[in-house]
């Protein structure tokens, strides 16, 4: 009870009241689809532990979108996911670290919270050219395959990670491919899907672990099914103007002021499975289709062959 | 261009506004998360006298926070991190170097505005889902104009204003003042780690004539002669690929670029041989920075309106020559400067839309058809700096397609003749107290803003013993 108490004087401190702390945990707990007996557990799991959970966050052939990502949460505030809730112990970016000190960063954190950290992958791997892609000397492969197996859980992070994302594009060169299938540990990786994700679902996926010490249940495509059981199409607020068949077939045109469905204008909403018609982005301020353009299906696997030419009907 | 289409007004409003609202976010985000730990001693913020802190703050900034209790809980929330053993992202880092010369009162003071810039810049990104639909990767910019079409409503127009103007407030009361309160302790760093030519496509047109209606101007500053601002011609760029890990072949414009990696895992050879992913882009043959500060300079050298009294007041307050601009503190300063020019504009650039929408102008996209045959380019200024694309179309789709990034322009190598890259040059003669521990070398690094990861290896003359760093 004394931390906790401590713990919401500190939020009051940083302008943040109990209630809204409240809300949030309730949305967070809404969005990972648990029942709302799971909201004080949840609180729980931000009252500023005593070890902070440890967290090693891999770069790997990616373009940082996905930490950029992280770095919009705003429930909880980025600052406080670094200095009270997770152990940030390696992070490219965001690290101060360099060169030698920064490598030993990472084997420390290995050595020191062996089985115990969580590992988070953002970026692809190259199989036919392994040295396309390194670190500090060491191939991307060597690298995953030197981290990931000390881990307590891992998740790979946007596109890239999960299924090659871009660089894994045809005619893709270097051979990337996601983690999963790098390792050959499909199935017992997270993938939190998306280019990039939205913060929510990273975030959500810790929080479970956290409270239940196990990782979300996933979907055939190792996504956590509560954020991606459902497609952008079936929780589309423009849903009533497919049925109706309302269609934007240009951009700029009345219909499309009028906010008609963006199926023969590309939409790949029906193939997609995201929760971002629900969460949105940026603290709920919009997500694309809100914005009038179709949904380009980032959260699929090779989507950028598979969904492209992005402006043709489906 | 490439498909003849003429954006319409709002469009071209809407994109300068993404672009702006762009600027804020990321100088931000550069200044306080990326370089300013190059000059802030975290630890040496704990033993600052939080009395003495607050009164520091109070002179240097206007900043809407402060107070001898703020800076005593930052104190206790950097204690409570430190004592917890678990110091995460601020391990191991080179604090307590002796190239570190901030008083520890100076250093809480910038440490507390990097807590509140990381939330701020979360605020700022904002703005680029209210027209873009998300951020990163917003996702309503189409050739033929934008999507938002619904966005251009009251409400979000209000909101966007609320947030540029909550950042414009944090740029002018905080970023500045730090900025200027840092440089006053590293004057030195105004004659190190400054480069030769500089290039910027320019940015912000406003109307349709572009380059002349940039707000940001194009131009080329060669041999730093700032007086004479030359035009920019987008046929004499090239990217040569000697140093590069791609086939072998001449230096070639976009329009005929290749972009053929090696068929085999790359080695890294400096000096003669191949040692990046990067090319050498070049203008004229000419190796050029690009970013903040060439834009700077090239508008200073036009006598623009907003940038130049900024500098000249800007060299004025640090008491520092002109020359000094050619440095990296010249670098950062310049994109600090650039900052409050940009987010100031963006008023003017709302007030265009709302006088549109009021006069029932709601336009925001020009249909157009893909032709069979055809060619173009599009030149812009991002934050990092130029970035040009070039389009060749063929038989009714894309033929090539090339572009040339700002970090490709800063960090690429070495050309055919040798010429070295921007960074390469602003590197040498860099003084390094400790070679194990080469803070300055990051320093002029991180002053571009690299979208890279790259390795930096120290030699020591002396023993020839080879450090290597990662700049990240």
């Amino acid at each position: 009870m004394e931390k906790e108490k401590e713990f919401y004087e500190r939020l009051n401190a940083k302008g943040v009241s109990r209630r809204d702390f409240m809300k949030y945990c309730t949305f967070l707990t809404a969005t990972m689809g648990l029942s709302s007996s799971f909201v004080p557990k949840v609180a729980e799991v931000f009252a500023a532990p005593k070890q902070r959970p440890p967290v090693v966050w891999l770069h790997l052939g990616e373009c940082t979108g996905c930490s950029e990502s992280t770095l919009r949460s705003m429930y909880p505030w980025i600052d406080e996911l670094v200095l009270e809730i997770l152990s940030i112990e390696y992070h490219e970016t965001i690290m101060t670290a360099s060169g030698d000190q920064a490598e030993e960063n990472l084997h420390n954190a290995i050595k020191k919270y062996d089985g115990k950290f969580i590992c988070v992958v953002e970026g692809a791997i190259p199989l036919k050219y392994p040295g396309y892609g390194r670190v500090a000397g060491k191939d991307f492969i060597d690298i995953a395959k030197e981290v990931v197996p000390h881990a307590a859980a891992t998740i790979a992070i946007g596109s890239c990670a999960n299924f090659g994302g871009i660089p894994a594009a045809a005619p893709n060169p270097g051979g990337y491919t996601g983690l999963g299938e790098a390792l050959g540990m499909e199935g017992k990786i997270v993938n939190i899907a998306g280019c990039p994700p939205n913060p929510i679902n990273l975030v959500g996926t810790i929080v479970n672990y956290l409270l239940l010490g196990k990782l979300p249940a996933l979907d055939d495509l190792g996504r956590p099914l509560f954020a991606y059981a459902k497609t952008i199409h079936d929780s589309c607020p423009r849903r009533s103007h497919f049925e109706n068949d309302e269609m934007v077939e240009e951009f700029g045109s009345e219909e499309a002021a009028l906010g008609y469905c963006l199926y023969k204008v590309g939409c790949r909403g029906p193939e997609t499975y995201n929760n971002c018609a629900v969460a949105k982005f940026n603290d709920g301020t919009s997500w694309p289709v809100e914005a009038g353009h179709p949904c380009i299906g980032c959260s699929e696997p090779q989507f950028w062959d598979n969904m492209t030419p992005f402006y043709e009907e489906l | 261009m490439a498909v003849g289409v003429q954006i319409p007004e709002n469009a071209r409003i809407i994109r300068n506004l993404l672009h702006g609202a762009q600027v804020q976010h990321d100088h931000i985000v550069h200044f306080y998360h990326l370089h300013a730990l190059d000059w802030v001693d975290i630890v040496s913020a704990l033993s600052a006298d939080p009395k003495k802190t607050a009164a520091l703050a109070d002179n240097v900034s206007e900043a809407p926070w402060g107070g001898v209790s703020y800076y005593k809980s930052v104190q206790d929330r950097i204690k409570t991190f430190v004592d917890s053993g678990q110091l995460g992202p601020f391990a191991n880092a080179y604090w307590g170097h002796s190239a570190y010369k901030l008083p520890p009162e100076a250093n809480l003071m910038a440490t507390a505005h990097y807590i509140e810039a990381l939330r701020l810049q979360a605020k700022a990104a904002r703005m680029h889902a209210i027209f873009g639909g998300k951020n990163p990767h917003p996702q309503s910019l189409v050739v033929g104009g934008i999507t938002s079409v619904r966005d251009l409503s009251p409400d979000r127009i209000a909101e966007f204003l609320y947030i540029t103007r909550e950042t414009q407030d944090f740029i002018k009361k905080v970023y500045i003042p730090d900025l200027l309160a840092v440089a006053s302790f590293y004057k030195d760093w105004g004659g190190i780690g400054g480069t030769t030519n500089f290039l910027a496509y320019g940015e912000f047109p406003e109307t349709s004539a572009e380059p002349d209606s940039l707000y940001m101007p194009r131009g080329l500053v060669v041999n730093r002669n700032v007086g004479g601002v030359r035009p920019v011609d987008q046929t004499q760029v090239t990217e040569d690929v000697t140093h590069a890990w791609y086939e072998k072949g001449d230096a070639k414009h976009p329009y005929k670029g290749e972009t053929k990696p090696i068929q085999e895992n790359p080695e890294y050879r400096p000096g003669s041989g191949q040692y990046t992913w990067l090319k050498a882009p070049r203008y004229e043959d000419l190796s050029c920075e690009v970013g903040p500060l060439a834009r700077v300079l090239v508008a200073y050298g036009k006598g623009h309106k907003d940038i130049k009294p900024l500098v000249d007041s800007t060299l004025q307050k640090l008491d520092v020559p002109v020359q000094a601009l050619f440095s990296t503190l010249g670098r950062t300063a310049a994109r600090g400067l650039e900052t409050i020019a940009v987010g100031d504009r963006i008023e003017t650039w709302m007030g265009e839309l709302l006088a549109n929408l009021k006069n029932g102008d709601t336009k925001t996209y020009e249909p157009w058809e893909m032709p069979d045959s055809g060619e173009g380019y599009g030149l812009n200024d991002v934050p990092r700096g130029s970035l040009g694309h070039w389009i060749r179309i063929e038989d009714g789709k894309i033929g090539n397609y090339q572009y040339v990034v700002p970090s490709t322009w800063n960090l690429g190598p070495r050309d055919t003749k040798g010429v070295l890259g921007p960074m390469e040059e602003a590197l040498i003669g860099t003084p390094v107290a400790d070679p194990k521990q080469p803070l300055e070398i990051l320093r002029t690094v991180h002053s571009f803003d690299p979208c890279i990861a790259c390795a930096v290896h120290v030699i020591d003359p002396d023993s020839n013993e080879v450090y290597k760093i990662k700049a990240l």
